[in-house]
């Protein structure tokens, strides 16, 4: 069994915060690449950059009687989730909070998505963005129960909600080779919470945007930025529960996992174009009755598996 | 010293953002001071190193607070314009009552005979909270989840419009099953 990864000091969370933002740049240039590709021209990853420049001088745009203090809190939340996820994801042999329930602790975290994607739909006060801000809830009354139950089986499998044991349980054999329904369920979670790909309806174009229908400038970059970093978060949190941590040949752990993290990112911001979106009504019933057991038969089989091996 | 502090400054926010429930005049207000409330509280009971109640108190009132913010919204049909709720209700009688039941329980707080502490705290603090509240009940209220659970399904299914013979037909043979509300299952 490798050794379990040990708590560094506070002053190190800038780097994790650094390697996240990192992570997060280069998963939005990759989009911003694929999306001059799909325009056509050969090469070209100018589009994020020319995106952050025009945000950052672009002037706030004001709607009428907006619920300004719940409105900035839901735009820059998504930011700050992703940042406290990362505290408990181990990077080789250090990890910035080395929590007893990690696990619960990042579960606890993916819930406020619910809160502040519907608040940035809430604040402006506008009827586009209140739509998009149910869109997400019905979108999360089915993702979110599957996604918790996909997350108590590397648990079970290892008998520990720390995280860096989580990743210390899987030398022989990563838990993706024998829990995939979990790990799927788990992707189709970070991609829900991220608003990504199949699950971007909440900000559809029918909806001119919707939850960032009104959202300009700063606020706009914090949301987005928001977003891709969820994305990070939720691929780096899926490097030690699901990939076997920092396990590798000839590479140092620290680098393995972000090679993995950096990976599994990649497949998700690819899979933006070519998954199509999720309707809420449809996938409410996908969510419940086929999700939901699958992942539950999933946390049955592991539960099996552990107590009779 | 710095963790009483902190614990101190939790308490005082958990009790502020309490009594916003009642000031703001918008739903989305209310429930958000809520769960900050809860919030506070959660990770007060981490400084008791009760790591796992503290989180589960968190993840459970975030998504509580969520989804009631969203019913009442829908239900009293809020925007951010019409901030004009009144979340008092008969605050002549309520207001002494609730004053007065709050210097009973912190009175309570403050004079009970707190004993001294016997001993150390256990290793695990949280298997030791859950073996203490239910003891050789555990079980029974293994069982006991279960059955509150099949009740609020059952209280659905009968509490629900439509039934299966509305969904299969009459003789529960129909292979399509209509519903108003298309679904993703193939219908």
């Amino acid at each position: 069994m490798a050794e379990v990864p040990a708590a560094v000091s506070g002053g190190w969370a800038p780097v994790a915060a650094g390697l996240l933002g990192t992570l997060a740049v280069a998963a939005a240039l990759f989009d911003g690449a694929l999306a001059e590709r799909a325009a056509g021209a050969r090469l070209g990853t100018g589009r994020p950059v020319g995106e952050v420049a025009r945000l950052l001088r672009q002037r706030r745009r004001t709607t009428v009687a907006a619920d300004r203090l719940l409105w900035r809190i839901g735009g820059a939340g998504l930011l700050g989730m992703a940042l406290m996820i990362v505290t408990v994801v181990p990077l080789g042999r250090w990890t910035l909070f080395d929590l007893a329930v990690g696990v619960v602790w990042v579960n606890a975290l993916d819930v406020l998505a619910w809160a502040f994607v519907w608040l940035t739909g809430w604040g402006a006060n506008s009827a586009y963005t209140m739509v998009g801000g149910y869109r997400f809830l019905a979108h999360g009354l089915a993702y979110e129960l599957p996604l918790m139950f996909a997350l108590v089986a590397p648990a079970v499998a290892a008998s520990s909600l720390r995280v860096g044991e989580v990743a210390a349980a899987q030398q022989g054999l990563w838990f993706v080779v024998w829990m995939p329904v979990a790990f799927v369920v788990y992707c189709l979670g970070v991609v829900a919470i991220a608003v990504w790909g199949p699950f971007s309806p909440a900000l559809g174009r029918d909806l001119a945007g919707g939850v960032t229908a009104e959202l300009s400038g700063v606020d706009r970059l914090l949301f987005l930025a928001g977003r891709y970093a969820l994305l990070a978060a939720g691929a780096a949190f899926a490097v030690p529960m699901f990939l076997g941590g920092g396990a590798g040949p000839l590479l140092p752990a620290w680098a393995w996992v972000l090679v993995k993290a950096t990976v599994l990112l990649a497949v998700l911001v690819w899979l933006r174009r070519r998954v199509p979106a999720l309707r809420p009504d449809v996938f409410m019933e996908v969510g419940w009755l086929v999700l939901l057991p699958a992942v539950l038969l999933q946390d049955l089989l592991v539960a099996v598996i552990v107590i009779g091996g | 010293m710095l963790t009483h502090l902190v614990f101190w400054g939790l308490a005082v926010v958990a009790v502020l953002a309490g009594v916003a429930v009642f000031v703001v005049n918008s739903m989305a207000r209310a429930s958000y001071s809520l769960a900050l409330s809860f919030i506070a509280v959660g990770l007060q009971v981490l400084l008791l190193q009760q790591l796992y109640v503290g989180v589960l108190v968190i993840l459970m009132m975030v998504m509580e607070m969520a989804i009631m913010a969203v019913y009442m919204n829908m239900f009293m049909g809020m925007n951010p314009a019409m901030m004009s709720m009144n979340m008092v209700h008969g605050a002549r009688h309520a207001l002494p009552v609730s004053v007065g039941v709050f210097l009973l329980l912190a009175a309570g707080a403050l004079f009970a005979p707190w004993p001294s502490r016997r001993g150390s705290p256990p290793e695990d603090v949280t298997v030791a909270l859950g073996t203490e509240l239910m003891g050789p009940k555990m079980l029974t209220m293994g069982v006991v989840g279960v059955v509150m659970a099949a009740t609020i399904v059952s209280g659905v299914v009968l509490a629900a419009h439509r039934t299966r013979y509305d969904r299969f037909g009459d003789d529960l043979r129909r292979r399509r099953v209509a519903d108003p509300q298309p679904g993703g299952v193939g219908r």
